[in-house]
């Protein structure tokens, strides 16, 4: 039995984690003040979905790698940039918001129809990552309307670890409450698989990769189809920043025991 | 069906059996949510629970004051599988046909959740962490990026799906009551079962470290595996220190990206902390009562690690650390090797 799979992983970008957010009120809903200035990443969970997904493709030879993103194609274009030297893959792009603010059905959607778009795709050999969450919208659903979309009924949420075995079967470790991990066996693909942290580390930059994923992202990024998702199915009646900041009481000179008994007191509730 | 027929809605709230067969916390809390939001709106709610076997967690919220209650029951609801769970939640919520339907975030239910919402050509919101109803309008309250923006929302699509994290609602108690429950299913189709659940791992050591329910959340740094004022590392003093403490006190261990991105020399003697262990902007934001951390470091975005903890105290050497000032109510400048094992001393007493 083959065990060559087509590996997609949808990932959005998001600010750079160091950048200040601000929300401000435009005609068409919230959105971030300076957005289009703030410096963007592949999404971190998105991303440690796409090391996983490389990782899988080496060991299963014959496998491909695509890339799914939506997001405004100049945002998506600097991304690349930096992106295409870590892992190989064959990126498809969707022209399209990727913030906060837009609603995860509509992203779910715009997703389905870019996948069901790729040439040759066998679904029945066809293992569908992302994030389990997103550094943005942080819904943690859009996976699963997507898998319901391309009809996967085999659905795994905050996986840290996956095996395929020589039968075709899927083993997956997903994370439960408490600390532990759930461990799962499915019969074969299609399985959509939403990323926790992985236990790889980010690859180094090649520039080998880098030059080869460049010849298929240019070209990507021209015929990037633009998207219309937007919230328009979802009203936000305010978006705030947390205001409190504490009077934070610094004790510079006070002795460890003095220290130690005030914490001991303090988690004693007394 | 649209604002207009606000009025109207019908709540459910759904929920899965734990493997002793009762409801979670987490549930009991979603259901104080569902039984406030019905009397604001002036309305009524129903109940289904899905499980191996329902009776006792049907009886243990019995006088909740429910209309309706209904039942997935069978051995196929065991397990958290997607298959059959969205099964279970999408005959539930077609026999209660309800525009609202709450249920908790546990992982169980954000598996399945906006999967059988689509399936019902419905909407769904997870990590809510409140829900308001009037007479006009029902918003539901978020967190976006990470808890660092804070949103309300309203949609007029129904059904509306909303999984209510953990910590925002009193558990509901009550008295254990008999019930006559309506069986929705007592089996899943041979499609719903190409996965099976082998089994249940702790990775790391084996230490039980994250625990939802303490009151205490400690937050362990890097500062733990630098070289101390001597030029060297203290690993394992650190090890007995950290473990010790959350013995002492029965506190839920946290740790920031870069403890639980360790190198293989520390790897070893922090065993015990893994990336299910990671708070902060690409980790979890726990809730506990109090937060402790100690040796940590950073600006805002690691900071939302504890955005949800009400009680916050630092130990570290920075003065001006972005992670303490501004962000806990105590912050002693103090070595926390020192501290926290005569912290441990004292607990001991």
């Amino acid at each position: 039995m083959s065990n060559a799979y087509s590996i997609i992983v949808c990932a959005g970008l998001a600010p750079d984690p160091l950048q200040r957010l601000e929300p401000m009120d435009t005609p068409t809903g919230p959105a971030l003040k300076n957005e289009m200035m703030l410096p963007a990443v592949l999404d971190p969970w998105a991303a440690c979905a796409l090391y996983e997904a490389d990782n899988l493709a080496k060991k299963l030879p014959g496998s491909k790698v695509y890339l799914v993103s939506m997001a405004l194609k100049t945002k998506l274009q600097q991304v690349m940039m930096v992106l295409s030297q870590k892992v190989p893959f064959e990126l498809v792009a969707i022209d399209g918001p990727s913030n906060g603010f837009t609603d995860a059905r509509e992203c779910a959607s715009e997703l389905a129809q870019a996948i069901e778009a790729i040439p040759g795709l066998d679904k029945d050999k066809m293992l569908l990552f992302g994030g389990w969450e997103s550094a943005t919208r942080a819904a943690g659903a859009t996976m699963q309307i997507l898998g319901e979309k391309l009809g996967v009924v085999d659905q795994f949420q905050g996986v840290d670890k996956i095996e395929i075995e020589p039968s075709g079967a899927i083993k997956l470790w997903e994370r439960v409450e408490g600390g532990k991990q759930q461990v799962s066996l499915c019969e074969s693909a299609p399985v959509m698989v939403g990323w926790a942290t992985g236990e790889l580390p980010e690859p180094p930059n090649n520039p080998q990769v880098g030059m080869a994923n460049m010849r298929t992202v240019m070209p990507a990024l021209q015929k990037a189809k633009s998207a219309a998702a937007s919230s328009s199915a979802l009203k936000f009646k305010g978006v705030t920043l947390p205001a409190q900041v504490r009077e934070t009481r610094i004790e510079k000179d006070m002795p460890v025991e003095a220290i130690a008994q005030e914490l001991v007191t303090w988690i004693r509730g007394n | 069906m649209d604002q207009g027929e606000l009025s109207m809605d019908k709540i459910l709230l759904i929920a899965h059996t734990e493997a002793n067969g009762s409801l979670s916390k987490a549930s009991l809390e979603a259901l104080t949510c569902a039984k406030d939001l019905a009397a604001s709106l002036s309305t009524t709610f129903a109940v289904g629970v899905f499980g191996e076997n329902t009776a006792k967690a049907l009886e243990q919220i019995g006088s909740c004051g429910a209309e309706k209650y209904l039942s997935v029951s069978g051995a196929d609801f065991k397990d958290a599988r997607y298959a059959t769970d969205s099964y279970a939640v999408e005959g539930i919520y077609r026999k209660a046909q309800a525009s609202i339907v709450i249920a908790a975030g546990t992982s169980r239910m954000n598996r399945v959740i906006p999967g059988v919402a689509h399936r019902v050509e419905g909407v769904a919101e997870l990590h809510v962490s409140s829900i308001a109803g009037s007479a006009t309008e029902l918003t539901a309250t978020r967190w976006l990026y990470r808890q660092r923006i804070e949103a309300v929302i309203t949609r007029a699509s129904r059904p509306w799906f909303l999984g209510v994290d953990s910590g925002n609602y009193t558990a509901w108690t009550g008295s254990t009551s008999a019930v006559t429950a309506e069986s929705v299913a007592t089996e899943a189709p041979a499609a719903c079962k190409r996965s099976k659940v082998v089994g249940l791992e702790s990775p790391g050591s084996g230490e039980q470290t994250i625990k939802p329910d303490a009151e205490l959340l400690m937050v362990a740094g890097a500062g733990w595996t630098k070289k101390q004022a001597d030029g060297t590392v203290h690993a394992q003093e650190a090890r007995k220190t950290i473990l010790g403490f959350l013995s002492k006190s029965g506190a839920s261990l946290g740790g920031s990206k870069a403890m639980v991105d360790l190198d293989s020399e520390n790897r070893e003697a922090f065993n015990f902390m893994t990336h299910l262990n990671q708070i902060g902007q690409t980790g979890t934001s726990p809730r506990h009562q109090k937060g402790l951390s100690t040796c940590c470091h950073g600006e805002e975005p690691h900071a939302v690690g504890w955005r949800f903890i009400n009680e916050r105290r630092a130990v570290n050497l920075d003065a001006n650390c972005g992670w303490a000032r501004g962000k806990a109510d105590v912050l002693y400048v103090a070595d926390a090797f020192a501290v926290m094992a005569k912290v441990n001393e004292l607990l001991s007493k």
